[in-house]
């Protein structure tokens, strides 16, 4: 068992330093800071020598598990392995140096790659145009629901309520609330899908958009989505689709021809960029024809040459400083160049496949809860278990498995989501289920064992409880004796 | 506390009449479901409420979960307890863990909120 090491505060011995100087490095502060503004002396700094903190970061380094150290299968929107070699081509200079404010005369390689991705977004989507602006998944969402509200607006009405059925993620209720619109859940049917019916009740003049996530949080992919949108756009309201969950759906169907009005996609995740550690992600919005006009700015010129666009009358203004996360585009025009059409179609095909192997495998020893066909993740529920989904999850840091993701969606129970991802091997998917397998058994032997676990990790239990009704935020000196 | 004298919704939601204001919360099955309650955010007093609108939410470790009015009127005090000390909830859910007290303005919702005998017939 690893020891948890201990803080830089608690390593600080007075006197000790990184660097040396023979003179004090900046000796007329005073010339640049008014002296009001400067303190006597730096309270509470840990001193330590330079390879002690070296050492402390490496040591804490080692204590991450990550996508790169094992398997890793958190369910409802895609982390998964994605390959260097766009993080090597994202690194080039022409990338990083090229600053925003550089003419864009200067800079016409880099609009252009913004130009090849929306035009191959659209082709993957099926929506009209796209927008790169938004900054992350739920950036993009809020994005969506403005351009809706802007576009309801100029017809004579932005309408009151919003529709989001309960296995929707749960970012939608927040932004559709955020755009200035109440939220209404609506429940999905027994097969786990929303039911046109359902939809039928809950549509009056008040509603501006159903927000659908498709595959949804259960992974099934919700087959009455055609006659979802006939039935809002009959109703002079919208859909949004929640595009995280695209991994399953790339190269096989397209939201535009399902009637979605807007959708945002994940670059970071869907797209290449690693997720984890906060970002930068990349949420772009693709719309239909109609919702075109009201997209943020700059738009990219469809002509080699020319500058992006700012001046939109009815946009809904600027939603991102700047062009949004341009490096975060760039691997994902990496990625998508070097899968190609089929590529990407085999993206999505194999990681519907993986999550159906571990239904299978599971799915004998698990409850299932929907019988419906599933794509890229796969939940089940902790019914008959002697043991809590939390403990199964800990007990899985015991074999160097990272959980899933529990207790989600809220309509299982105990829910177990599982998303595998078409990266991993049928070794490493082999590895997960005999892990599983094992705990089922530990936990059918020796529930309490199961319930005290972890056992192999730096901290055992961590107090949730403490921690969320009394969080320490940040690191306060003990009192001086 | 009488649970005899408490009334439910299929959100497990409890509603007690104290003349013609309903006291609520979450039932007792509601808070053993969620787990450790960490943190709730309460109502606004003076706020007209529809019945089913989301009047409040209850967040545990596991879940953020909205609680429904059970009946339609106005919010007229609201539990300040749980804003320190949510375990409330854990505690005594049908009890000193009510949520808010709402002067009830259509007294015929009530008759459609469950018994105690039908709301556990429903949890079963």
């Amino acid at each position: 068992m690893n020891a948890l090491p201990e803080l830089l505060f608690d390593k600080s011995r007075p006197g000790k330093t990184g660097y040396s100087f023979e003179s004090d490095p900046i000796p007329e502060t005073e010339q640049y800071v008014d002296p009001e503004l400067q303190r006597a002396g730096i309270a509470d700094f840990p001193s330590l020598s330079e390879v002690e903190i070296v050492r402390h970061y490496t040591n804490l380094s080692h204590l991450n598990h990550s996508v790169d150290s094992g398997f890793y299968p958190l369910g409802s929107c895609t982390m998964k392995y994605n390959p260097k070699v766009n993080e090597t081509i994202a690194a080039m200079p022409s990338f990083t140096n090229a600053h925003p404010y550089t003419p864009h005369h200067l800079v016409q390689g880099n609009i252009g790659i913004m130009r090849d991705l929306e035009a191959r977004l659209c082709a993957i989507t099926g929506m009209k145009a796209f927008s790169l602006s938004p900054a992350a998944g739920a950036h993009g969402e809020l994005t969506g629901m403005m351009l809706i509200r802007n576009c309801l607006s100029h017809r004579g009405n932005p309408r009151r309520i919003v529709l989001v059925p309960d296995s929707a993620h749960g970012t939608n209720p927040a932004s559709a609330h955020f755009a200035g619109y109440n939220v209404k859940e609506i429940p999905s049917g027994p097969d786990g899908v929303l039911e046109p019916h359902t939809l039928r009740e809950h549509l009056d003049k008040d509603v501006a958009a159903l927000m659908l996530t498709n595959p949804n949080t259960l992974g099934i992919f919700e087959r009455h989505i055609c006659e979802l949108a006939t039935a809002l756009h009959e109703n002079g309201s919208m859909l949004y689709m929640d595009g995280a969950n695209m991994n399953a759906l790339m190269g096989i169907a397209r939201p535009g021809d399902l009637g979605v009005d807007v959708l945002h996609l994940n670059l970071h995740k869907t797209f290449a960029t690693p997720h984890g550690g906060g970002g930068p992600g990349s949420g772009p919005v693709g719309v239909a024809d109609h919702l075109a006009p009201f997209l943020p700015p700059p738009v990219i010129p469809k002509q080699d040459g020319s500058g992006p666009r700012y001046h939109i009358p009815d946009t809904i203004g600027r939603i991102k400083n700047f062009y949004g996360n341009f490096l975060v585009m760039v691997r994902a025009l990496a990625y998508l160049m070097s899968l190609g059409r089929s590529g990407l179609r085999n993206v999505a095909e194999d990681a519907v496949l993986n999550a159906n192997y571990i239904r299978c495998r599971l799915s004998e020893l698990l409850d299932l809860p929907y019988q419906s066909r599933t794509l890229h993740e796969v939940v089940f529920s902790d019914k008959g278990l002697p043991v809590s989904t939390l403990d199964i999850a800990k007990r899985l840091l015991d074999y160097g498995i990272h959980p899933f993701t529990i207790y989600f969606p809220l309509i299982v129970h105990g829910a177990m989501m599982i998303e595998p991802t078409e990266t991993e091997s049928l070794e490493t998917l082999d590895l997960f289920v005999t892990a599983m397998k094992e705990i089922l058994t530990e936990a059918e032997s020796d529930a309490d064992m199961v319930r005290n676990a972890p056992y192999n990790t730096p901290l055992r239990r961590l107090d949730e409880v403490q921690a969320a009704r009394h969080p320490v935020l940040r690191w306060q000196p003990r009192e001086q004796e | 506390m009488n649970a005899a004298a408490l009334k439910f919704t299929k959100d497990h939601e409890w509603v007690r009449l104290e003349g013609d204001v309903a006291v609520m919360g979450i039932s007792e099955h509601a808070q053993h479901e969620l787990g450790d309650v960490v943190y709730v955010e309460l109502p606004t007093v003076g706020d007209s409420i529809s019945r089913g609108d989301a009047l409040a939410n209850v967040e545990s470790v596991k879940a953020v979960s909205d609680v429904y009015a059970p009946v339609s009127g106005e919010i007229v005090a609201v539990n300040q307890e749980l804003e320190d000390h949510p375990e409330q909830i854990n505690k005594d859910a049908e009890g000193n863990g009510w949520i808010a007290k709402i002067k009830i303005s259509d007294p015929a919702e009530l008759d459609e909120l469950m018994s105690v005998e039908e709301y556990r017939k429903m949890i079963s």
